[in-house]
């Protein structure tokens, strides 16, 4: 007979949390003896340069949108940025073709297959509010093609990126919530669920 | 009767062999050499930043262009002034048949470039009895004689010259037109203008519409941008400033604006974006597709990444 504690939504919730995400799931000391291969790295490389990304944002963040065109240290800080860019996208692109290859969504992992595309999505969008955030003349020529395109789907008369307020919050508030929420049940997905396992190319064998 | 097993969707229990595997220790060690590689990447390249262009920089570094721009601004003939959603009702937005979401949301961000761009601007500015004149006796003319004022200007505006301080044009009945367009060209070379735009809606303003849209019709801010490889017939959407490396991410995007029938249509951004928007979602939805989801198992890539596990099979 439950108790008025087994009946708590909190006990309720800690319970199914310890259920489908058990310590040693979530922070694993083993792992498959297939998962030995180059492509494997590419995932955590993707995290850390979004950790680089999110560092580098947060100083430039401090400081203004203005600082890094007048200081030494602050143009640095947008190379580091700009730069973790370019790796945090390379690494993700690489992982999500090499996730292709290997059709990671097999064995209930459908889930984690569109999570991690509309990531590719979202940060895609994170991106480009970025572009938009520069000040300089980058910035003004993105936003005047940019508007096209969207001003087409109809959606300018409520995302304008001639609008830098608009777009600098996009890029510092809303997209990195987004962005970050989105991986982080990504890579919950991929705990819960372990690694693909190799493909069986003769079923009636097993392997 | 049990589900058939399909390769393309379904996995058996893995009850092969476990490694060790510190999860801390491989972020770390990533961690450290993402940061070395970023370090190394800006100390050795840095990242561009061209100084954005003003209309006062415009207007100094082409005067011509600036007014050429202005008079097209009041005369209606600009890209802004046709453009239609957001803008104005006076375009046709891009459609593809009956399908226009642009027009369905109308207009949200109200431009008149005559009353927004030349009008009101002059009249923010201090007092000068030529230049009042020449706004009284516009707004005081009917449509008809506006309509003729622009026609006679439009006529000689081909031998637009800047000399003196003046935008110079043949004599021509155009009313008030010369006065107003070489009287903002004099503002936009003082700065005034930048200033009478950004803050047409109070003092705080982080909304750049209206001076990047009058940037945007004139010729000069293209051809800056055509010299930094950044037009869309050179993948400028992919490319950054100075040769650096831009969002490479959207060459499938941008790769559209380069063949037919998209860099042909008047409407290429709506069907570019209504295409990638369909492929998105096939991206998304792959799991679910047959025949898409049968392209791991058919081209064996996966070979080379579990080959240490075929090996041992």
């Amino acid at each position: 007979m439950s108790t008025t504690i087994d009946r708590q939504w909190t006990t309720r919730l800690r319970k199914r949390v310890e259920g489908t995400l058990p310590p040693e799931k979530l922070l694993p000391d083993t792992q498959p003896a297939y998962v030995a291969s180059w492509i494997y790295v590419f995932g955590v490389l993707t995290l850390v340069a979004m950790a680089e990304v999110i560092g580098t944002g947060v100083i430039l963040a401090i400081f203004g949108p203005q600082w890094w065109h007048v200081s030494g240290v602050g143009h640095f800080i947008n190379s580091m940025h700009l730069w973790g860019v370019e790796v945090f996208f390379f690494a993700m692109i690489v992982h999500l073709w090499g996730k292709f290859a290997m059709a990671a969504w097999r064995g209930g992992r459908t889930l984690t297959w569109i999570t991690g595309a509309v990531t590719f999505l979202a940060s895609i969008l994170t991106a480009f509010t970025g572009y938009l955030s520069q000040t300089n003349f980058d910035s003004q020529w993105i936003s005047t093609q940019a508007k096209d395109g969207i001003n087409s789907t109809g959606g300018g008369a409520f995302f304008n990126v001639l609008n830098f307020g608009q777009m600098l919050m996009w890029h510092i508030v809303l997209m990195p919530i987004i962005a970050v929420a989105l991986v982080a049940f990504h890579v919950i997905l991929v705990r819960i669920k372990g690694v693909v396992p190799p493909i069986v190319e003769n079923p009636e064998v097993g392997q | 009767m049990s589900k058939r097993y399909n390769p393309d969707v379904d996995v058996p229990e893995y009850t092969g062999r476990y490694a060790p595997y510190d999860i801390i220790k491989e972020g770390t060690i990533a961690l450290v050499v993402v940061l070395i590689l970023v370090l190394g990447l800006s100390i050795t390249f840095g990242s561009p930043d061209d100084k954005a262009i003003t209309l006062q920089t415009w207007s100094k570094a082409d005067p011509v262009d600036f007014a050429t721009t202005a008079f097209s601004e009041l005369d209606g003939s600009s890209a802004v002034a046709g453009y239609g959603a957001p803008y104005n009702t006076n375009g046709t937005s891009q459609h593809w048949g009956f399908i226009a979401p642009a027009k369905w949301l109308g207009v949200h961000i109200p431009i008149n470039t005559a009353t927004d761009f030349v009008v009101s601007p002059l009249e923010s500015q201090p007092a000068n009895p030529a230049l009042s004149s020449a706004l009284a006796q516009w707004k005081g003319a009917t449509s008809a004689t506006q309509s003729a004022w622009l026609t006679a200007y439009s006529n000689v505006s081909g031998k637009m010259s800047f000399s003196g301080d003046r935008v110079v044009v043949p004599s021509a009945k155009d009313g008030p037109v010369p006065v107003m367009i070489t009287s903002l060209t004099q503002m936009a070379r003082s700065g005034a203008l930048d200033q009478a735009l950004e803050t047409s809606k109070g003092f705080y303003t982080t909304d750049f519409t209206k001076p990047l849209l009058f940037l945007s019709d004139g010729t000069y801010f293209a051809s800056l941008a055509q010299k930094g490889h950044l037009l869309g017939t050179q993948w400028g959407m992919m490319n950054e400033t100075d040769s650096y490396p831009g969002q490479a991410w959207l060459w499938l995007y941008t790769f559209w604006y380069q063949v037919s029938p998209f860099n042909t249509s008047a409407s290429a951004d709506f069907l570019v974006w209504g295409l990638m928007m369909i492929l998105t979602a096939v991206l998304v939805l792959v799991p679910f597709i047959p025949g898409l989801r049968s392209i791991p198992r058919r081209i064996k890539l996966y070979r080379l990444i579990w080959r240490e596990h075929y090996q041992d099979l």
